[in-house]
């Protein structure tokens, strides 16, 4: 196990030439502390057993590692360190800033009081190699010489005061080094990993695995490193201050990697589902019990709604499917609307519509609230009918509205309608006020069900999901095939010139008068005028849109996306 | 599923059959599900009864509640026009004239109420003074146009409900006309020549007093109305007035002073504004646990934790009297559909009927009783086994014990309100200034062994006698109020006390007289004989201000107050059967009316072990385990990052968690697949969480997202 240690410092030394701003940032940190450099050496033999510990035991069984309290809170910080700095690599410090900016005035005060127990002394010297790792790091990913000297300008602000702090308290300073070897070890390590990265390619399976192995390593204890920070963060309970000190600068800290960086970028959604497809879910049983527990709630939940109460479901997990068994079990019989809240194009006049689709009207009306209106009377008159609204996402974007929530209110306090909702949102019973709440005359019931939100996500544009992009494309080649050949011309020009022009951020359109010009050379149009009649029938279609600069041109754009222009070419030219 | 596309969000279902009127009744609702409980029917039957009496009495307190403030309205409104038409050459009317009377109703800011007291409002001016009475919502109005449209279309409304629906061809016209005050004087002057030579055969209580109804405008929520509207409509209609008697009412939830500060000067001076002030609904609390709970009439009781919980919500967060019924309510279904032997939760008679036909099982329930266990413990071994063994014997029993159940709820209220009399007064209210304090109190426990219940008592001793009187008055009214047998000789016993503090009375002015009479005798004397006399009488009264007649007398009283609330307020859980009678699981109401969403969402996320009962989930405060569900894990990460979240570090992070919690089960697959599948959960993971309303796109940087939390949770 030495030796393992020791290759893992070799490598350290090895990579420690990898720019000249880490330099820089070592130098800055042996100033902050030499004294923790002296302290290595007898702390030495901790460190071996520390490391030898996750890596027998995660192979074995996740729960053993529970057994030894302290030992294991050890690791956990140590491997923290080397999950923040390891796997994050360069920028994994940007993850964790939230309490390191205040740390230095708040540790010493929590040092002087916990410095006595040895197991939160250790939760504090988990914090020493944060701050000082931190520094050299930030740097490190602004590569740009100028930049990090900036940088460490208020870096040794930083530096002045967090090191002293650590020194007062270091006075019981258990396992602190051997993290710091730990880190430095896996941060080389990863360091070359990225130099490799970029450099090249062949050896990244080798790599991969290299970091993964590592990983491993990690990740188990990452939990078991979270307490003690959890801890930390009650006793420094001032939510307030927290909050605006993460808000007062306005610059930010994280690091600049971009997933185009990583191999696996945006996924579009079909892939995503076969690919999630492959998940085998866990804990089914539980699942499957905690589903039952909320199954045995739809006979009251049938009574309570005839009783004039209505029903809202939160907790954590999709709703749907347990409103579904709800829906297939009891309502088979009744009249009811689903209405998928995160549909995108929900709207309360959708519904009310189809409210009055149930009551065979034909025919429109003025207003929503007419519509309301006659619904209302509609439900007065006649007591013997029954409607069951069942909502998916009550609080999505489009119905979260304090209108849509008036009008849905309103329908629900009525006698014969009987409303059966679900909510997910953080703050979703924001949304009602007093009045609004007794309108709904909710009773809460909490499901919490741990299911995907597979339909409800698969709407909205996601983050990480690549929109394929195939209905815009399908309606484009719609739309250009019912036009004269000309026409087609005419556009084509147009999208060539946005293609080109694609790595121009500044690239407002094509000029009027240009495109004029060069349709006139491809003997598209003879004159100004039949440019301007063909452009008129592209923007009636929404294909282009015109804009006017600052000197008074007007400049075409077409308002779709380049990678859809490109394969809408490609198509072009395999038809032709 | 049949509710997923991508083209529509609402999805219809209308069973093909016409069998509406075959529908499940809802008595088979309350049956869990197959498993039928005992007496299920019954007890729903139980339940809507008890609930349509608690709901008409309740409707009938707020009218009687509400009785003196519509009654002042009323006044208000007929006097206001009348001036207007009689003698309209006075100079003082002249001015009036350009005035439109105006009711600043102030209703206080429990909001959900407003909307029924107006309402009974509106249907009492109606019968009353007006058949026009229009009330608008400020979200009905955002500007002139929709205020006037709506005014219009109601009145018009209103119009039909006194004559009959035969103009309605000309109201469909009507719709279409430009709305303006000259339509809508217009309007009402056709509309009371019309009437007018009707009236006398209507026979309107109204019609005789005003050729012409005034207009009664009630906007309900004055101070969202936007300020633009309403100066323009008052400036309007004040010079509409003498062909429009217009009267306006402001329902406002806040204070007076925001008439003033919605209105400028000029236009309030058109105002002609007079104050009324609706009941505190403190006092409407009050006035409805009375009258529910605080009686034997209802059967129905709640316990002290539940009592406290529906008190709380509606003192820290709405102070709506419709919120605390609906509780009410709930916890009344909640009863009746939990408990069993709730069957017996009915009046006296009826209950006794019930046991008759209680069946085994349910005697097995009563015996399950710990109540009721209690009880036969304390009973001799014969009697034991007789009530453990002999369903007719227990049925005995039990009609014993729910008699005596209801002598104690008799006596219980009456020494209750005794005791609230004594305690409502005295200074800094050990006990609660209100009797639903006390009552809380003596159900949570035995009230004497309180400090607070010592502190009463002395501050008691130290009371003057007049005070005293006043108190024994008011309870001897308590006592006399009520017809129960037991406490008869209390109120006799009261009188009594009463008699000696009279008779006291007359004693001191005796001895008074005495002293008189002596000091006029001293005024002879000399110096000295006067210094000696007067010390002769300090000394006499001093002796005697050790005990006087009146302390030994208030002595008594207390001890007897004292013994009264030892011996009848008892708490209800040393009652044998009070379960079938208190609804006790606040946690359920609790859970139902006041839910926390958040909590349950961020216990969901930091600690899945609390829902999913696996080993494997077990953890530690604050910290999970890496098998911990996908979204658990991102949020775990999430937490550590400040306002911006680097994607790529996040996402890789959180493969490392997942890796290594793989890295047991599944070494099979190739790593690019692996690392692709995790990707894609980490995917699912983020907009999860996106969904869920913890983060955000952001183009402040690239591949970031921005936290929309912060802090642990």
């Amino acid at each position: 196990m030495t030796s393992t240690l020791e290759l893992k410092e070799d490598k350290m030394l090895k990579v420690q030439f990898v720019g000249d701003d880490d330099v820089l940032n070592h130098i800055l940190d042996r100033e902050g502390g030499p004294k923790i450099k002296k302290e290595r050496a007898q702390l030495l033999v901790n460190t071996q057993k520390i490391i030898k510990k996750p890596e027998n035991e995660l192979e074995e069984d996740d729960q053993e590692v529970l057994k030894d309290q302290n030992y294991v809170e050890v690791l956990g910080q140590d491997v923290q360190e080397s999950l923040k700095n390891g796997s994050a690599t360069d920028g994994g410090n940007k993850v964790y800033p939230f309490q390191n900016r205040k740390h230095p005035e708040k540790m010493a005060k929590l040092a002087s009081k916990l410095a006595k127990t040895p197991r939160k002394s250790v939760s504090l010297n988990k914090n020493d190699p944060e701050i000082t790792i931190d520094i050299p790091q930030c740097s490190k990913g602004h590569s740009a010489s100028d930049k990090s000297q900036l940088k460490n300008n208020d870096k040794s602000e930083f530096l002045s005061t967090a090191p002293r702090g650590l020194r007062k308290r270091l006075i019981v300073p258990r396992s602190h080094s051997d993290s710091e070897s730990e880190y430095s070890a896996s941060n080389s390590e990863d360091d070359e990993g990225v130099a490799q990265e970029y450099e090249e390619d062949t050896n990244e399976d080798i790599l991969s695995q290299k970091i993964q192995a590592q990983n491993r390593v990690v990740s188990a204890p990452v939990c078991k490193g979270t307490p003690s920070k959890k801890m930390k963060r009650k006793k420094t309970s001032h939510l307030v201050e927290e909050y605006f000190e993460a808000h007062s600068s306005s610059k930010v800290l994280t690091s600049d990697r971009t997933l185009q960086k990583l191999k696996r970028a945006k996924l579009d959604q079909q892939t995503l589902h076969n690919l999630l497809s492959k998940v085998s879910p866990s804990f089914s049983a539980e699942l499957k019990q905690l589903n039952q527990q909320h199954e045995q709630l739809f006979h009251k939940w049938m009574l309570q709604l005839h009783l004039g109460f209505n029903i809202v479901l939160y907790g954590l997990g999709s709703k749907r499917d347990l409103l579904e068994r709800f829906r297939t079990t009891m309502l088979q019989d009744c009249i009811h609307i689903v209405i998928n809240g995160f549909f995108p194009g929900i709207s309360v006049k959708s519904i009310l519509n189809s409210v009055t689709e149930v009551l065979d009207h034909m025919g429109t009306f003025r207003s929503v609230l007419d519509q309301l209106e006659w619904i209302t009377n509609k439900f007065k008159e006649d007591s013997s009918l029954e409607l069951f609204l069942l909502i998916h996402n009550l609080d999505s974007q489009m119905l979260r509205g304090d209108k849509s929530q008036q009008i849905i209110g309103q329908l629900s306090s009525l006698r014969n309608i009987y409303l059966i909702a679900s909510i997910d949102h953080l703050n979703a019973p924001l949304m009602w006020d007093h009045a609004k709440q007794s309108l709904y005359n909710w009773l809460w019931y909490e499901t919490t069900t741990y299911s995907h939100y597979t339909e409800e996500t698969s709407y909205e544009n996601s983050l990480l999901v690549k929109q394929s992009g195939s209905l815009p494309l399908s309606s484009l080649i719609h739309v250009l095939r019912s036009l004269t050949p000309n026409a087609r011309g005419i556009f084509r020009l147009l999208i060539k010139y946005q293609l080109d022009n694609q790595d121009n951020p500044s690239y407002t359109g094509l000029c009027f008068q240009d495109f004029y010009q060069q349709c006139r050379e491809a003997f598209l149009v003879s004159s100004d005028l039949t440019l301007r009649a063909q452009l008129t029938e592209f923007r009636d279609h929404k294909l282009i849109r015109t804009k006017k600069g600052t000197d008074g041109v007007e400049y075409l754009l077409i308002p779709v996306d380049n990678g859809i222009l490109t394969d809408f070419l490609e198509k072009e030219e395999e038809e032709s | 599923m049949a509710t997923s596309s991508v083209s529509k969000g609402c999805f219809v279902f209308k069973p093909n059959f016409k069998k509406r009127k075959i529908s499940v009744p809802i008595e088979d609702y309350f049956n869990k599900g197959k498993n039928t409980s005992e007496d299920s029917k019954l007890r729903f039957e139980t339940y809507q009864l008890i609930w349509q009496q608690m709901k008409s009495e309740t409707e009938r307190l707020q009218e009687e509640l509400n009785k003196n403030l519509f009654d002042s309205l009323i006044e208000f409104l007929q006097t206001s026009h009348s001036g207007l038409w009689k003698n309209s050459e006075d100079w003082s009317c002249e001015i009036k004239l350009r005035e439109i009377p105006t009711a600043a109703l102030i209703l206080g800011v429990n909001v959900t109420d407003h909307d029924l007291t107006l309402r009974s409002l509106t249907e009492v001016l109606q019968n009353n003074v007006t058949p026009y009475v229009v009330s608008l919502q400020a979200k009905d109005c955002p500007d002139m146009k929709h205020f006037l449209q709506k005014l219009v279309s109601q009145l018009m409304d209103c119009k039909v409900d006194v004559q009959s629906k035969e103009k309605e061809s000309v109201q469909v016209i009507q719709k279409n006309v430009h709305y303006s005050m000259d339509s809508l004087s217009a309007w009402y002057m056709s509309v009371t020549q019309k009437t007018d030579p009707k009236m006398p055969r209507k026979k309107r209580t109204f019609s005789s007093q005003w050729q012409s109804p005034p207009v009664v405008l009630i906007l309900k929520d004055m101070e969202s109305f936007t300020t633009k509207v309403l100066q323009d409509f008052i400036i309007i209609s004040s010079q509409h007035l003498h062909e429009f008697p217009l009267i306006l009412i402001f329902g406002i939830a806040t204070s007076p002073v925001v008439i003033h500060r919605l209105l400028p000067h000029a236009v309030s001076s058109l105002l002609c504004i007079e104050l009324f002030q609706s009941l505190s609904c403190k006092e409407h609390l009050t006035t409805v646990l009375d009258k529910l709970l605080l009686t034997t009439q209802f059967p129905f009781k709640l316990s002290e934790k539940v009592l406290q919980i529906l008190t709380n919500i509606f003192l820290y967060h709405d102070f709506s009297i419709q919120n605390f019924i609906k509780g009410l309510q709930l916890s009344l279904l909640e009863h009746f559909y939990s408990q069993p032997l709730s069957v017996l939760c009915c009046n006296l008679p009826e209950a006794k009927r019930r046991t008759h036909f209680l069946s085994a099982n349910q005697c097995e329930n009563i015996r399950r009783l710990p109540s009721f266990r209690r009880y036969v413990e304390k009973q001799s071994s014969q009697k034991q086994v007789a009530l453990l063994t002999s369903d007719r014997s227990l049925k005995e029993e039990t009609q014993s014990l729910l008699e005596n159940l209801h002598v104690y709820h008799t006596n219980y209220f009456l020494v209750l309100r005794c005791l609230h009399q004594f305690t409502s007064s005295l200074p800094k209210y050990p006990l609660g200034r209100q009797i639903r304090e006390l009552y809380c109190m003596c159900l949570e426990k035995n009230i004497w062994d309180s400090e607070e219940y010592a502190s009463v008592l002395q501050l008691l001793r130290l009371l003057a006698k007049d005070e005293l009187m006043a108190m024994l008055q008011n309870c001897f009214k308590v006592f006399q109020s009520s017809s129960a047998k037991e406490l008869g000789n209390t109120a006799k016993k009261i009188e009594e006390f009463l008699a000696q503090f009279q008779s006291l009375d007359a004693e001191t002015k005796e001895e008074e007289d005495t002293s008189q009479l002596q000091s006029k005798g001293l005024q002879k004397t000399d110096l000295y004989h006067l210094q000696k006399s007067l010390l002769e009488m300090k000394e006499l009264r001093s002796t005697s201000k050790r005990q006087t007649k009146f302390e030994v007398l208030r002595e008594q009283v207390v001890s007897f107050v004292d013994s009264l609330v030892r011996e009848y307020l008892l708490p209800p859980d040393t009652q044998p059967l009070h379960e079938t009678l208190y609804f006790s699981s606040a946690h359920t109401l609790r859970q139902h009316l006041n839910a926390a969403p958040r909590i349950a969402l961020h216990t969901a996320l930091n600690n899945p072990y609390y829902y999913l009962k696996n080993e494997a989930l077990r953890s530690e405060e604050g910290c999970i385990p890496n098998v911990a569900p996908d979204i658990c894990i991102a949020y775990k990460l999430h937490l550590e990052c400040s306002r911006l979240i680097n994607l790529v570090d996040w996402s890789e992070a959180f493969a490392t968690v997942v890796t290594a919690a793989e890295k047991m089960d599944a070494n099979s697959v190739t790593s690019e697949e692996r690392n692709e599948v995790i990707h894609a959960r980490f995917i699912r993971a983020v907009s999860e969480l996106e969904l869920l309303g913890f983060i955000k796109p952001t183009k402040q940087k690239t591949d970031h997202v921005a936290r929309l939390t912060w802090g642990g949770c």
